[in-house]
């Protein structure tokens, strides 16, 4: 295994060395459940999926390391086998992502603003570079603050720095506790309720608003999560219920999801209801706001702002570019980055940024 | 430039105390609290306002003037240590709380704001700021967003890196950067998460906005005593690995609680080679669950005496012994030398066993206390500053524990940083490729090279004169020690 693994890694680093010479854009491909995401999808599609499988995973060390290709499915059986998750949650969108692919993206589910991000979890990498270098990154401690965290730079920045071959994440044991509790409520009162009761400790592993109701999930020590329900009341969700809910939410298939212009709207959590026409479908406890089939885009993005986010066109038309733009100055530090680590322009060229 | 024309500069928008030139004046801010490097700072510039802090930048970026940033000058690997031609700017007096939501749970903070008054501040509302560096009496909110602080809470709770939502500053240049925010996963690159921990060298912070988490109704420590070290380091394993994420799990060897005991009193088993200190925190009920899991996971390792904290006040004389062990490391020897190695839990065993013959062959003692729940060591080692052979045994000692900490899978620094302390063991944990890669984030942040110059990254030259001189010291580098 360790030999074949050597020899796809090899190649790959052929591959990218000639692109590298010859200045051919490559398009970094996982499983391809994400051709969706980004700006432009160019260049030669470079596959990754072979460079696979677990290399190191030692449960007490709450670390698992993995090269890109490795299908997340494989990753969270080998977990679970062992009482243990990913708490960043995230999406599959209904295929089985590569591990690379999922901390080039960097999305994160229901629990990001109550486990943490993606990147939160990300403790190493190992970067194949434009001219054939491979670099190490963090490691595999939770605690490292040797150099620029470079590791976590990469968690999100859609391959544009270059290939990330290895991965180390750290992992948390599975809640010995978990409960959802649906209440009636609507969208302002379900945020305030979030917020609220965060602050009072509520054990909150993801708070979500959809067509009238509050959807609260509880995590934790057992006499934590059920003095929470006590406390919170509403109407008790029956285990496998939930998880389908918590599931159809994670991965994006909600009905929702099937329109055919979705924006995905990043707010402070206690922000109050936009006044975009339609409801929402609100997530990350009041952070996260999908909508659909608005009816212009330049009005998405004033109210993301207004509310002191951001707007992303999930899906749909987006002349404006898909990402909300960045102010001048982030845009040169992102043009300069882009020319260090990737002189010839070679990896996924204007997947994060146009003309980057 | 000479001094005097910087300060004119500087003057012409600064306020008269803003500007410290005269020699008595710098001599405060010579070092950081790694002492054993001092350099005199060319000036010392304390502005009041970021618009102040703003023109400082560009008036030095337009002079090509270096710039070392400083909090509360508490760091503990020199990454504060002035430029002796360069301007030491003083964040001590941007120190004000500018906001606290306590609906939303965030704060905003002028980076010269001290760790632990966030805290206070945010009591009132039954919040706080997770993150407890040791220094949190004193040391700044913008310095640990430079160092990624973390602190005996950060197994359950996180670093810096976990718990800052965003950041606003400027660039060397001067440009303003607003990174992150109270909304999550902005578009592009996550930059918030490259400045946490760039030790100063990428951009200056004057404004930070922290989460805030509901302060635990309850808190109880379970002390715990072991006949020799490994079987500690496995009992910390055995923890993690039955699920338990404590709030704290800390360890100290036989020669730490010597040490702290006598003045301290914390009531330390002195027979054991090693004691565990396992916290747990939440409600009472859940309190009371997991300290019986943990009790039980404990005596199933091999633990000979356990104690759990009876009261508040016991559970935080435990703590002062732990808390106080660098003061008394400064009771035992005229100097100390702290590491700040981390490593897979699993070898915190054999780390120890490889230390104490390291004090054999370097004839110096060291005392060991760990965060051992996240694999980070704090080994202190004692020595004589005024003997300066035995400064050079420390730093060589010092050294060889960063090392084997590569070796073992780890990493040379947990939370105290690079600086430049720890230049020449960066040779060690990274290719020159790898260094040519921070480097490279360097000159996007910084091109002219003016911000906290020299530190964190070695030059090539210093990394191959260090490659030499490891070798002019035995044919291997430490051929006595054994490989794991």
């Amino acid at each position: 295994m360790a030999a074949t693994a050597d020899a796809v890694l090899a190649e790959l680093r052929e591959r990218v060395s000639a692109a590298h010479r010859t200045r051919q854009g490559l398009r970094l491909r996982g499983s391809g459940s994400k051709d969706f995401y980004g700006e432009s999808l160019t260049g030669e599609v470079l596959e990754l999926r072979a460079h696979q499988g677990i290399v190191d995973y030692e449960p007490s060390e709450l670390v698992i390391t993995a090269r890109c290709g490795t299908p997340l499915s494989e990753i969270e059986a080998a977990l679970a086998a062992n009482g243990q998750f990913l708490a960043f949650e995230p999406p599959a969108f209904g295929a089985d992502p590569s591990i690379g692919g999922v901390i080039a993206a960097g999305l994160s589910g229901p629990r990001r603003v109550y486990a943490g991000a993606a990147r939160d979890f990300v403790l190493g990498t190992r970067l194949l570079t434009g001219d054939g270098e491979l670099l190490r990154f963090g490691g595999q401690v939770m605690k490292n603050v040797a150099g620029f965290d470079v590791s976590r730079l990469l968690c999100g920045s859609l391959g544009i720095l270059g290939v990330i071959t290895e991965i180390s994440l750290k992992v948390l044991p599975r809640p010995r506790a978990e409960e959802t509790l649906r209440l009636e409520l609507p969208a302002a009162a379900a945020v305030e309720s979030f917020n609220r009761w965060s602050a009072l400790g509520v054990p909150i592993s993801g708070g979500a608003w959809w067509q009238g109701s509050a959807w609260l999930r509880l995590s934790g020590a057992p006499p934590a999560v059920r003095s929470a329900r006590e406390r919170i009341g509403g109407e008790a969700i029956d285990a496998a219920s939930a998880q389908a809910w918590w599931d159809a939410l994670r991965h994006c298939q909600l009905p929702l999801f099937a329109s055919r212009v979705i924006w995905r709207l990043s707010v402070p959590g206690a922000a109050p209801p936009l006044t975009l026409p339609g409801e929402p479908l609100i997530d990350w406890g009041g952070a996260l706001r999908w909508y659909a089939d608005p009816a212009d885009d330049a009005d998405v993005r004033a109210l993301a702002c207004a509310a002191g986010g951001t707007a992303l066109c999930w899906r749909g038309p987006a002349p404006a570019g898909r990402f909300h733009p960045l102010p001048a100055a982030l845009v040169r530090l992102h043009r300069r980055l882009k020319e260090r680590f990737d002189p010839h322009g070679i990896f996924n060229p204007g997947r994060l940024l146009a003309g980057l | 430039m000479a001094e005097a024309d910087i300060a004119a500069a500087l003057r012409r928008f600064l306020p008269e105390d803003c500007v410290l030139s005269r020699e008595e004046e710098r001599r405060p801010y010579e070092c950081d609290a790694l002492t054993v490097f001092r350099q005199l700072p060319g000036l010392v510039v304390l502005p009041r306002t970021e618009q102040q802090l703003h023109q400082v930048l560009l008036t030095c970026s337009r002079l090509g003037v270096a710039v070392v940033a400083r909090g509360a000058g508490t760091g503990l690997s020199g990454g504060s240590t002035p430029h002796a031609q360069g301007v030491l700017l003083s964040c001590a007096r941007l120190n004000r709380i500018l906001e606290i939501d306590p609906h939303a749970r965030i704060a905003r903070l002028e980076p010269g704001v001290p760790n632990l008054r966030v805290s206070e501040a945010a009591a009132a509302h039954g919040l706080y700021y997770a993150p407890d560096p040791s220094s949190q009496v004193a040391c700044s909110i913008g310095g640990n967003v430079a160092e990624n602080s973390g602190g005996v809470h950060c197994l359950k709770y996180g670093l810096t890196v976990h718990n800052v939502l965003g950041v606003r500053g400027y660039t060397m240049e001067g440009d303003l950067l607003e990174l992150g925010g109270r909304a999550p996963d902005g578009p592009g690159l996550d930059l918030l998460a490259l400045t946490i921990g760039s030790e100063g060298l990428l951009m200056i912070v004057t404004e930070v906005t922290v989460k805030l988490i509901p302060r635990p109704p309850c808190a109880q420590l379970v002390m715990a005593s072991f006949a020799d070290v490994h079987s500690a380091g496995t009992a910390v394993a055995a923890v993690i690995a039955a699920g338990i994420i404590p709030a704290a799990l800390e360890m100290m060897d036989r020669q730490a609680t010597a040490a702290v005991e006598p003045f301290a009193r914390a009531g330390y088993d002195l027979t054991a080679a090693a004691i565990l200190l396992v916290e747990s925190d939440g409600t009472p009920e859940e309190v009371a669950d997991q300290v019986r899991e943990i009790e039980h996971v404990l005596r199933t390792a091999g633990a000979s005496t356990l104690r759990v904290s009876g009261s508040e006040a016991e559970r935080l004389r435990w703590w002062s012994g732990r808390k106080n062990a660098f003061p008394a490391a400064g009771r035992l020897s005229p100097d100390y030398y702290c590491m700040d190695g981390t490593i897979p839990r699993r070898h915190v065993g054999e780390v120890l066993q490889a230390i104490e013959r390291m004090e054999a062959r370097y004839a110096l003692r060291c005392m060991n206390v760990f965060h051992a729940g996240d694999g980070n060591l704090h080994p202190v080692i004692l020595f004589d500053a005024n003997d300066p052979d035995s400064w050079q045994r420390a730093e060589l000692f010092g050294a060889q524990i960063l090392e084997l900490c590569v070796q073992l899978g780890g990493t040379i620094t947990g939370e105290h940083g690079v600086g430049i302390e720890k230049l020449n063991s960066m040779c060690v944990q990274f290719s020159p490729a790898e260094r040519a890669a921070f480097a490279a984030v360097k000159e996007a942040f910084d091109p002219a090279g003016l911000l906290n110059p020299g530190k964190v990254i070695p030059t090539l030259a210093r990394c191959a004169e260090y490659g030499r001189m490891r070798v002019h010291h035995g044919a291997l580098p430490h051929a006595d020690l054994p490989r794991f």
